[in-house]
């Protein structure tokens, strides 16, 4: 492979490829899809949604999601979680099959909107999971404490979701998403609702809380330096049926730490160039083009 | 504060009106009442028929008979009222039970809904009136082991058959209220029905639910006293309206005694209900940004 910013779909983490990619992941990786179309059933005929996904995320990798709406992003996000099932295919998360890993919560999950209780407090909220899953009110209280401290907002415990503004509530539920300490997390456009400001703080957040975790993380987004920020790979998705059309690793120098600075970095642009281009479907030797510059 | 004090006072001023009309038409209306062709559109302005709003207070305070051992009338009045109040709460929980085991029946099964909210619909159509009495002599032949039917259960009965609507409607919608990011929020947490059910469905359903219970308590009371009076049962308020409504001629005053009566009643039983509401105060919040 003479071309590791534009690996072919099916490619695994690309093999001499970015520094700070994951290389042959250890055990099982976090999420194997395999040939997986979707198709919905409507009152207008069917519908397909997927066509031929294949991808792989190792563990404690971090993949992005991105395309224009319609693309399927959110839907194939929706099949890693066992909210919606492949009309074929195969999802399997941690060699499992996507419903026994529902099952046995290996993912945690946020989406686009924070989806609190709004009955519950924010302490409340995030200890809903291991509520539900009996963990012992003692050892419940001092994990919601320290998940409260790792996203900020350990003084707003006793608040109710009102009483806070969309950042926070969005902390909230990453931190509920982490409760029960998941190896893959599921993230749906988390930051779509936040201003610009917000967003870019979440972000470094999030990258710090996952380098704290080591979870691997399937991210949906919508923004290109958002994906470029976070992701060790990037997944461009083309609509209608939703495919993939490229992959990209991220190579962002070889202290590629995502830090603020890296906004400003070059690598960091040239990285948002490639994506872009990917995203605008130019013809192969455009892409090829990038790498010269 | 001051917004609890402003409603108070509305209150009272809305009583302090009625009051004031309800004199002024006695005033100034003809004795006979305002008649259009062969139709009374307003009533006559009799003491018979009108007494003075203080007249009829009064009369609260003295005895209900002139025997020297008799009450007053404001006590006969507390005593059938609470009796009232007893078997319209009994009602009122029997209807609760029924009515939220409708709605988590009709929640769960599409199909159910579909096969029983017309129904339940349907049953409200039937007079009151007419199956009361049908009621109480059906219960009067229920005699399992040592229980036997009661005459204040039929009462009872029926007040619940008046008090469930209102919650089974309202229980489902409420029921059905979680937005679908939280049905499937439960869902990735492998939550099984029961759970989701404790946890989100029952939570999300308050804010539906306290206006329907407090809806069926007042049709509760209203089935109570209806009841009392068509199938006769001693001891309530429904029967001394109908006691007192009979002594009218003689003492117009005291017939409006145990009108006071239900009125207070079915305030305190809708009140008992927003208490509740202030308990449960929390799961009135919604996710909106302060």
């Amino acid at each position: 492979m003479t071309d590791p910013t534009t690996a072919p779909a099916v490619a695994a983490p690309a093999g001499g490829g970015a520094p700070d990619a994951v290389a042959a992941p250890p055990g099982t990786p976090a999420v194997e899809i395999r040939g997986v179309d979707k198709t919905f059933d409507t009152r207008s005929g069917l519908v397909p949604a997927l066509d031929g996904i294949d991808l792989t995320v190792a563990e404690g990798e971090f993949v992005s999601l991105i395309g224009p709406s319609g693309c399927g992003k959110s839907t194939l996000m929706r099949l890693i979680a066992d909210l919606d099932e492949p009309t074929s295919g195969e999802v399997r998360v941690f060699g499992k099959t996507a419903r026994q890993a529902r099952r046995d919560q290996d993912y945690g999950i946020a989406f686009q909107q924070a989806g609190l209780l709004p009955w519950r407090t924010v302490a409340a909220n995030v200890a809903l999971p291991l509520e539900l899953h009996g963990v012992a009110s003692a050892s419940r209280r001092d994990r919601v404490a320290e998940l409260l401290e790792m996203v900020g907002l350990a003084d707003f415990a006793d608040r109710y979701p009102d009483q806070l503004s969309g950042g926070m509530q969005q902390r909230v539920a990453i931190a509920r998403a982490l409760a029960e300490r998941p190896r893959l997390l599921l993230m749906d456009e988390p930051f779509g609702a936040l201003d610009e400001m917000t967003r870019e703080k979440m972000q470094a957040e999030l990258v710090r809380i996952c380098a704290e975790t080591g979870a691997a993380v399937v991210f949906v987004t919508h923004s290109i330096p958002e994906a470029v920020f976070l992701s060790d790979r990037v997944v461009v998705m083309s609509p209608r049926p939703g495919r993939i059309q490229q992959v990209v690793s991220m190579q962002l120098g070889a202290d590629a730490s995502r830090t603020e600075a890296l906004r400003e970095e070059r690598a960091f642009f040239e990285m948002v160039t490639v994506v872009r281009e990917a995203l605008h479907g130019a013809p192969a030797g455009g892409a090829r083009g990038v790498e010269t510059r | 504060m001051s917004r609890r004090w402003s409603a108070v006072a509305w209150g009272a001023g809305g009583v302090l009106v009625l009051v004031a009309l309800w004199e002024a038409y006695k005033f100034l209306g003809p004795a006979d009442g305002v008649v259009l062709g062969t139709t009374r559109v307003l009533p006559r302005t009799t003491d018979l028929a009108m007494p003075h709003v203080w007249d009829m207070l009064g009369r609260l305070a003295e005895p209900v008979t002139r025997s020297p051992s008799a009450p007053p009338l404001w006590g006969a009045i507390l005593l059938a009222a609470l009796t009232t109040l007893g078997i319209a709460a009994a009602g009122w929980l029997v209807g609760v039970v029924v009515g939220v085991g409708l709605a988590l029946v009709m929640q769960r099964w599409r199909l159910a809904e579909w096969g029983l909210l017309p129904w339940i619909v349907l049953s409200q159509t039937v007079p009151l009136i007419a199956f009361a009495p049908v009621v109480k002599s059906w219960g009067s032949r229920v005699e399992i082991g040592a229980f036997e039917w009661q005459d204040w259960m039929s009462v009872a009965l029926i007040a619940s058959y008046l008090a469930f609507f209102p919650i089974a409607v309202g229980a489902l919608k409420g029921l059905q209220s979680p937005d679908r990011i939280h049905a499937e929020l439960m869902q990735t947490y492998a939550a099984g029905y029961w759970a989701t059910l404790r946890k989100l469905r029952f939570p999300a359903a308050v804010p539906y639910l306290l206006p329907a219970l407090r809806l069926g308590a007042a049709n509760a009371v209203v089935g109570a006293v209806v009841a009392e009076v068509s199938t006769g049962l001693q001891g309530g308020i429904g029967r001394l309206l109908i006691q007192f409504a009979g002594q009218a001629s003689g003492d117009p005053a005291k017939a409006w005694g145990p009108i006071f009566g239900a009125v207070v009643l079915g305030l305190v039983a809708a009140g008992s209900v927003a208490l509740l509401g202030a308990i449960l105060k929390n799961y009135r919040r919604t996710e909106e940004t302060a």
